[in-house]
């Protein structure tokens, strides 16, 4: 049961091959012999059992299979879970239980799946390696051939992504901020979409950025990322900027082949140092759609080099309001002190890490009288002239290939003194976070040390079916079947 | 920009985060090298270009003014580091 897929899952649960609770079994004892990944922050074996005993009474009752009934999913430790601790990986937030259920979350139960396990990120998802997390790093299942030191899987959704990765479950819920799930999905050799800024709904899942946090889903194929997403998708009114579109059955999408798609190749994007194989492999993907009857354009995004720079005000800006709600009085770790002036500052000071620390203070410098204009109005500018480049590039072509990330996953605990280096591991993520567009990472090789390497497509709003067909045929052309070495 | 030790203790004071006065050179340090950074802004002429607040610029949905959740205390405190009755309790703020 460890390679099935949702898609499998689906089949299997229809024709009987074994049943929601075996299933459900056989996961959570994978789960338990996953430890050394350090993913999983809470595990939920009670929750998954009735989610699936639950599915298996309505297969006997003869009812119609729900959209995911009795597929196990695991879920970042952000998403607000009902009864379930909720941690955000932050001490602030070690004891935290919800009283209430995300959307999101809330609308994979009613689609029938199984939530197995909530799963280790970054601290407050800020970070691209899960190694700022209160609970320790969480590990890569890939090592480099020859090189037995632990890897990163990525971040902030890294322990999501090690999970779906090590085939510990079929899929998994991440967020995505600047490159949150497509990042690790590149590092771990699975698929991460990032939807369109709306798409899903944001409501109790706990805030970083608020004008560019995304749920998304990680998988290891791009029709199991369809399902997922179909189910995770609509419009939600405890959300005011979640989008009112129609849901589009997007796995139908999938069969439509890129014949007649133009695929926009941006030049800004080859940027200084970038390894050859992974240049190489861009090239290789680009041939692979045009081979599939795809149009090869190349584009400008003239403004690429500045979307990092303005990533980095606008997101601490908006997180360092977000994060003043953790202040020690209504929930949350509260370090006592004589006046509530000094016991704010005790709590936050113990609450928060070194990187959430940092990216408050930015935030909070960004926005403080004398430097709002300098530095937030001047980086909000740069923002609407990083969406213009892709809608003019829009005009053009009907989805954009990159690389997803600079590098293959690095060792566990390197770039941790440089926050700049790390900050650029997000460099081919951010621009379409900004300009709030739907992409997709999906795993397209092997480097030279047997480390997966991932593209990434974006596409127009609310044009994830685009997004997907492509996707789905660069998944077919690359062929990518390896596996970690945790599984083999 | 490059800040100086004053500048971090005034926006630690203002983000209500204890800076112990060891670390402010190091802070200091850091957090000059991230303002360096973003400051290559500066390159991009911006000077007719309205800031992006937000992605998609649909307008901000309305609803009625009526109270749809709520009437359960208890299960709004059960978080609560300390409370008195239905209330949150901090040390006293007014003398």
């Amino acid at each position: 049961m460890r390679r099935l897929g949702l898609a499998d899952i689906r089949a299997g649960l229809a024709d009987g091959a074994f049943s929601a609770v075996e299933l459900a079994e056989d996961r959570l004892a994978a789960l338990e012999g996953a430890e050394a990944l350090n993913a999983v922050v809470s595990p939920m074996p009670d929750r998954a059992l009735e989610a699936a005993r639950a599915a298996d009474r309505r297969r006997a009752a003869g009812e119609p299979a729900l959209p995911l009934d009795g597929m196990p999913v695991a879920v970042k430790d952000l998403f607000c879970t009902e009864d379930v601790r909720t941690t955000a990986s932050s001490a602030m937030l070690e004891d935290f239980v919800p009283p209430y259920e995300s959307t999101v979350t809330a609308n994979l139960i009613a689609a029938g799946a199984v939530l197995a396990a909530k799963t280790n990120l970054d601290e407050f998802a800020m970070g691209s390696s899960t190694a700022t997390s209160h609970f320790g790093p969480a590990v890569n299942p890939w090592k480099a051939t020859g090189d037995a030191r632990p890897r990163a899987p990525g971040g902030s959704s890294g322990g999501s992504a090690a999970l779906v990765a090590a085939s510990v479950v079929p899929a998994a819920l991440g967020t995505d901020t600047g490159g949150s799930i497509r990042q690790p999905a590149a590092f771990c050799g699975i698929v991460g979409l990032k939807p369109t800024y709306g798409r899903c709904s944001r409501w109790g899942i706990v805030a970083f950025a608020s004008s560019l946090d995304q749920a998304g889903p990680l998988t290891r194929s791009v029709r199991d990322a369809a399902i997922l997403l179909g189910a995770m998708a609509g419009h939600d009114p405890k959300d005011s900027t979640s989008a009112r579109q129609p849901v589009p059955d997007f796995e139908a999408a999938l069969g439509g082949g890129v014949r007649g798609l133009r695929i926009g190749v941006p030049r800004e994007y080859r940027v200084d140092g970038m390894p050859e194989e992974l240049d190489a492999l861009w090239r290789r993907g680009a041939a692979w759609l045009e081979e599939a009857g795809a149009e090869i354009v190349d584009i400008p995004l003239p403004h690429t080099h500045y979307a990092l720079p303005a990533y980095y005000i606008v997101a601490p800006a908006e997180a360092s309001s977000n994060l003043a709600r953790y202040d020690g009085v209504r929930y949350g770790l509260r370090t006592p002190a004589g006046t509530v002036e000094e016991q704010y500052a005790r709590t936050r000071r113990a609450g928060f890490g070194a990187e959430v620390r940092r990216r408050v203070l930015i935030g909070t410098y960004v926005l403080s009288a004398g430097y709002y204009d300098a530095y937030y109005t001047k980086a909000q500018r740069v923002r609407r002239l990083i969406a213009r480049d892709f809608e003019q590039a829009f005009e053009r072509v009907d989805a954009v290939l990159t690389p997803t990330a600079p590098t293959a996953a690095f060792p566990l605990g390197e770039k941790m003194d440089d926050p700049i280096a790390m900050y650029l591991n997000d460099v081919f993520t951010v621009p379409a976070s900004l300009a709030g567009l739907p992409a997709v990472s999906v795993p397209a090789g092997l480097d030279a040390e047997g480390l997966p390497l991932g593209l990434q497509l974006i596409g127009r709003p609310f044009d994830e079916e685009t997004v997907l067909r492509a996707a789905a045929a660069l998944e077919e052309a690359a062929g990518f079947d390896a596996e970690p070495e945790f599984v083999r | 920009m490059a800040l100086d030790r004053a500048t971090v203790e005034r926006i630690a004071a203002l983000a209500r985060i204890d800076i112990a006065e060891d670390e402010q050179d190091a802070l200091a340090g850091e957090l000059s090298a991230i303002l360096g950074w973003v400051e290559t802004l500066n390159e991009v002429d911006t000077a007719d270009v309205a800031p992006m607040t937000s992605v998609g610029g649909h307008r901000l949905p309305w609803r009625s003014d009526e109270v749809n959740d709520g009437g359960y205390p208890d299960r709004v405190l059960a978080n609560a580091p300390d409370a008195a009755g239905a209330f949150f309790a901090v040390p006293k703020v007014v003398e």
